[in-house]
């Protein structure tokens, strides 16, 4: 083999070894992806179906102006801002709670709180409607402390409860990740200084699972904000989020390009809203160190 | 170490309580013998796991959920490894690119996939056949497949396979007697994760799947949009118990801790 072969061949090697995999995704994300963005500018008739031809922002405006869609919009967020709240809030201690824990426990519980996300997501969110019903074993629990029965199924209640669960898993593990990266010595040279505890979590401990608690609000806050079988179960037929607005667009209504225009529109925001919560935390967190 | 106090011990079974009570729920209620979804107190009974089997629908695509995993699973390791190998491997112009788009499923909604996958099958006349599910699945497992080969190739060392190399051995027996043995926990780690994430989509299949390769969790889905009883606990304590069965294996394999945070 000449030299140059040798090059050709080292330099084809990699595509040659992705290309199948480039293939694939080429087909089946790229080309798809590009053809929904023509779909949402597609006009569409209810009689006769997608114009092919005929392009229109028609789909956009109607999503940027009409209520009900701002209505859905601005549910989605907020939940799935509340979501991600809820679990900072739950995960990160839980994590930092369970790294403190000695073998076996450590290991079981960590297991415990990781492997339903393994279990299908409609498995979870049916288990969630039998608790939070109105004759489930939450609202039991609360009547015997004399509280009436509430309700949660079909609400905004038992979603985020439902969301929390699911999305549970996706903060406890990059908090847990950048614990394993905490010196405890660090910790215990705080305290033999006479740090208080409170003080020791605040500056050594928090700074340090900080980038954790970032990327698992950005996991978190993306698969809530487009969820769908826990709003589609737990939300019922009036409830509706992004992601079951697109269904119905797309499977009930038959209105194609405005269901494809929703579900770019979900995607840009997703992007948009992870990108700067990313640069705001970021640059806080680059000034924080000096 | 610090030990934890009482509050922080008390937080921690609430949460695992959490965790752990809908699962629970779904498996003892299953047990019931009446017609509602009631806690079985006193007596237990099988026949909703009995109805389940007669049921031939959630039958049926318990087997196209069973063979869509097995399938794309596959796929998607066959083509993850050598994908990964590129990534790890080489240095050349595009490798950054390729990493993220093979990893982007992940970041992605399922929705917008399920979304854009519809209407290039609608295009092709290809709606609901069980061929471009498998390639769909595969499309979305990759990157956990993924994920673990290009871990194993990470912490991998090289002499062994220069040793080879220098004694006069081929490419070929290199990788399948030394690299491919090497790696193979990340790559059966990898493909199982694949399957039980095939196994268990549901958002992206559902805008996919026609009538006769509806999975089981779109089955579910429409089934418990229409009616709530105990059959669905029965199908859904199933799904738990096999779930289960795959961890179990799975974390005799390759270990679940690993496949779930990492390397430690």
């Amino acid at each position: 083999m000449s030299l140059a072969t040798t090059l050709l061949h080292k330099k084809a090697a990699p595509w040659w070894l992705s290309g199948p995999a480039l293939l694939l995704f080429t087909v089946l994300l790229l080309v798809p992806l590009a053809l929904t963005a023509v779909l949402s500018f597609n006009a569409f008739d209810p009689a006769t179906g997608v114009k092919a031809g005929e392009f229109t922002l028609e789909h956009y405006a109607h999503v940027f102006t009409d209520s009900y869609y701002h209505t859905i919009f601005w549910r989605t967020f907020w939940i799935a801002g509340l979501v991600t709240l809820i679990c900072v809030l739950i995960g990160a201690p839980e994590a930092y709670i369970l790294s403190r824990m000695g073998n076996p426990w450590r290991s079981i519980l960590l297991l415990v709180v990781l492997a339903p996300l393994l279990v299908s997501v409609v498995v979870r969110a049916f288990g969630w409607s039998m608790l939070l019903g109105p004759e489930g074993l939450v609202n039991g629990a609360l009547q015997l402390v004399g509280i009436g029965p509430v309700k949660m199924l079909y609400t905004e209640i038992a979603v985020v409860i439902a969301l929390v669960h699911v999305m549970l898993p996706f903060m406890v593990i990059p908090v847990w990740t950048s614990l394993q990266k905490l010196d405890p010595g660090v910790e215990n040279a705080a305290l033999s200084l006479q740090a208080t505890p409170f003080t020791t979590l605040r500056r050594i401990v928090l700074p340090q699972v900080l980038p954790g608690i970032l990327s698992g609000s950005l996991i978190v806050f993306g698969l809530a904000a487009s969820s769908f079988a826990i709003p589609g179960l737990l939300g019922g037929r009036r409830l509706k989020m992004v992601a079951t607005v697109v269904y119905d667009e797309y499977l009930h209504e038959l209105n194609w390009p405005l269901g494809a225009a929703i579900a770019l529109t979900l995607l840009v925001a997703n992007l948009v809203v992870m990108l700067s919560y990313n640069r705001l935390v970021e640059g806080r967190y680059k000034k924080a160190l000096g | 170490m610090q030990k934890n106090g009482p509050l922080a011990l008390a937080f921690n079974a609430l949460v695992i309580t959490f965790m752990l009570a809908p699962l629970l729920v779904v498996c003892i209620v299953a047990f019931t013998p009446h017609n509602t979804l009631t806690l079985p107190t006193t007596e237990f009974s099988l026949r909703w796991f009995k109805a389940v089997f007669a049921h031939s629908d959630f039958v049926q695509s318990f087997w196209n959920s069973l063979w869509l995993a097995l399938a794309s699973a596959t796929l998607a390791t066959l083509l993850a490894v050598p994908a990964g190998i590129a990534i790890t491997r080489y240095d050349f112009a595009g490798r950054g690119f390729l990493n993220g788009l093979f990893l982007s499923p992940l970041i992605i909604p399922h929705l917008v996939l399920g979304v854009a996958l519809l209407r290039l099958f609608a295009l092709l006349g290809g709606t609901g056949s069980f061929g471009w599910l498998v390639f769909a699945h595969a499309l979305i497992v990759t990157p956990y497949t993924l994920r673990l080969v290009v871990a194993a190739l990470v912490g991998f060392d090289r002499s062994a396979e220069h040793a080879a190399l220098s004694l006069g051995a081929s490419q070929a027996t290199v990788f399948t007697r030394i690299t491919l043995p090497m790696i193979l926990p990340g790559v059966t780690g990898g493909w199982m994760l694949a399957f039980i994430n095939s196994f268990d989509e549901v958002t992206m299949s559902i805008f996919v799947t026609s009538p006769s390769t509806v999975t089981l969790p779109v089955r579910m889905y429409m089934y418990a949009t229409e009616s709530i009883d105990p059959l669905m606990a029965a199908v859904s304590a199933l799904m738990v118990a096999l779930t289960a069965c795959a961890m179990v294996i799975l974390d005799r394999v390759y270990g679940l801790d690993r496949v779930l945070v990492g390397r430690k």
